[in-house]
């Protein structure tokens, strides 16, 4: 395909240096697919102009400095690009197992969730920890994987008023989204259980564990196996059972 | 050589132009609130404008220096002090081995830029030395400044140098200039004349990740979440309180909360000297505007690189000295905390002060 449809996305300006291009407005994994090929079409063409490309589950930021280009300018490049998601590589995606603490002081909204949602404490592990999730987009913190895959029986309004502190960690839900907070940050999510493996290393490379495209499931743990593991991590052995199944 | 930080103050890091390229795996640029400033500070010393200084918050440190350099103070007025006797602002100043700066009562703005000639020396983390808290990432050990510490400079010669008044930032508090959008279509009519009509309280929980504001309840059309996705610095975000927020440096990479507009970038520096209590009004503005009001800034601070490599902002004061037989052009410039070099018909002399005296002139001196 040459081009683009005018209807395929479309551009907003983001502030004035950021062109943020919406696709459709859902999660899907044929959408993330578009949002991937079509931002790694753009760091490839090196356009006059563009600086940094932050995709996003159904959009990405576009940053730009304008004194080497027109917001209008950088629209017409960027249509004119020829982008194919089906030949995306996607042997880099690797399945990630996630040991999680459900309930408890660990995860403090999952009474809320299930209540919520008209479900038991333990139905909403079973559904949290019985899906496999795509990691549709890194943000909002680093390292932090927002997860697609989560099933709509246990969706949930975000917090009104964000916490001021949430501790790393943490497996939250927020509407039909699901993710794990990798450091303490204020934030707005419901928490549910929270995982003793880090997410975000400063000094590795890449610095954050999982990477768009990859699979993430969940693995119930007690909260005894939670400390076990926790204290292998702060004696240095890093990653709990991420390292372990890779697979394409 | 280094500073040594005999007190913290209250929030006081290393900080550069922050962190491009890492938005992707969530990491936010973080870098100078007021990245004009420090731009400043590290040109007016003959540095790279984005060297790392140290970003001082409200109540500052008490720091000595280990050897003589030449430092400048940009930003926030804070009540800058050398050995207790107050310190110029927008002006490079020599200061000499065991000098103290501190700093008193904070006059205006919030964050204050202490540059050093030559920089300050901390390890790049991702391509940058700022410091992002939160992630423990960059700076001194990803941390703030703690008494105790001791922060690596390296040694570079500058010259005494004041800012023309016209490049001074007013700050001031004419309103904001925003981009609308990308969600102005999440907001009702009201909501958005709402925004831009009333004044907003910065409340004390702002920090480097966003300030926070209180005031006139914005109304969403339906929901305020949506699906998450990249924001910016300046960006306004309303959850469903219909409080904004306006995110600075130490942001989140990317949100979940509808934005109805973004501060302009020739207006950033002015956000990140928002101080608790300050009240902020905001104004809609064009692309085209704030693209010009960009341009111009940068064609200000392209000017005054010329004008500091030409050497139009060395202060020396030139005498004409007579006695009975002679006329001397004599030029006086400071080379450092105790130096002075003194220039008499193009020879140039060296003078080291070893002992200041007070010195009352003769009535009638015909010698200089």
């Amino acid at each position: 395909m040459r081009g683009h449809d005018a209807d395929e996305f479309h551009f907003r300006p983001m502030g004035d240096r950021g062109l943020l291009i919406e696709f459709e407005e859902s999660i899907s994994p044929e959408i993330h697919r578009k949002v991937r090929a079509l931002s790694q079409a753009i760091e490839g063409a090196g356009i006059v102009g563009a600086r940094e490309v932050i995709p996003a589950y159904r959009s990405m930021l576009v940053n730009y400095d304008p004194r080497e280009t027109s917001m209008d300018d950088l629209c017409l490049r960027i249509r004119e690009l020829e982008t194919k998601p089906d030949e995306l590589d996607v042997s880099k995606s690797r399945r990630v197992r996630v040991p999680v603490c459900y309930g408890g002081d660990l995860g403090p909204d999952l009474t809320y969730v299930a209540r919520q949602n008209g479900l038991t404490e333990d139905d909403v592990v079973a559904i949290h920890s019985g899906a496999t999730y795509l990691v549709y987009m890194v943000g909002f913190l680093p390292g932090f994987p927002y997860l697609g895959g989560m099933s709509d029986k246990i969706a949930t309004p975000r917090l009104q008023e964000p916490r001021t502190r949430t501790p790393a960690g943490s497996v939250g839900i927020a509407g039909a989204q699901t993710g794990i907070y990798p450091i303490e940050s204020p934030g707005g999510w419901r928490i549910i259980g929270r995982t003793p493996i880090e997410l975000f290393v400063a000094h590795e490379v890449p610095p954050a564990r999982l990477l768009m495209g990859d699979y993430v499931e969940f693995v119930p743990i007690s909260p005894s196996e939670f400390e076990e593991i926790r204290a292998g991590v702060e004696r240095g052995r890093p990653g709990g059972c991420t390292q372990e199944a890779r697979e394409h | 050589m280094s500073i040594e930080v005999l007190d913290p103050g209250l929030l006081t890091t290393v900080q550069d132009l922050g962190r491009a390229g890492y938005e992707r795996h969530g990491i936010p640029p973080a870098g100078a609130a007021d990245p004009y400033a420090l731009r400043l500070g590290n040109l007016l010393l003959g540095n790279d404008e984005g060297e790392a200084g140290l970003e001082v918050t409200l109540l500052g440190p008490t720091l000595r220096f280990e050897e003589d350099c030449w430092i400048a103070i940009t930003g926030a007025d804070l009540g800058a002090r050398v050995n207790g006797v107050e310190a110029p602002v927008w002006e490079t100043v020599p200061v000499g081995a065991g000098d103290r700066l501190s700093f008193g009562t904070p006059k205006k703005g919030v964050r204050a830029y202490l540059t050093v000639a030559g920089g300050v020396d901390v390890s790049r983390v991702l391509s940058s030395r700022s410091t992002y808290l939160r992630a423990k990432l960059g700076g001194l050990d990803g941390r703030a400044l703690k008494a105790g510490d001791r922060v690596g400079i390296r040694a570079a010669s500058a010259r005494h140098r004041r800012l023309p008044a016209e490049f001074v930032p007013a700050y001031g508090s004419a309103p904001l200039r925003v981009i609308l959008g990308p969600q102005e279509g999440r907001f009702t009519r009201e909501g958005i004349h709402t925004f831009l009509s009333s004044t907003y309280q910065v409340r004390p929980d702002s920090d480097r990740m966003g300030v926070r504001l209180q005031g006139p309840r914005i109304d969403h059309v339906g929901e305020a979440d949506i699906i998450s996705e990249p924001v910016c610095t300046g960006a306004i975000q309303v959850p469903a309180s219909g409080q904004p927020i306006v995110l600075l440096v130490d942001r989140q990479t990317t949100g979940g909360y509808a934005k109805i507009g973004a501060v302009i970038s020739a207006d950033l520096p002015r956000l990140g000297q928002a101080m608790p209590g300050d009240r902020l009004t905001f104004a809609a503005c064009s692309l085209e505007e704030a693209h010009g009001l960009l341009r111009e800034r940068e064609a200000g601070v392209s000017e005054l690189k010329r004008i500091i490599e030409a050497g139009g902002l060395d202060c020396r004061r030139t005498l004409q000295v007579s006695t009975s037989a002679h006329t001397y052009t004599v030029e006086i410039t400071t080379a450092a905390a105790k130096r002075v070099c003194v220039r008499v018909d193009g020879t140039a002399y060296d003078v080291t002060v070893e002992a200041q005296n007070a010195w009352a002139p003769p009535d009638s001196g015909e010698e200089g």
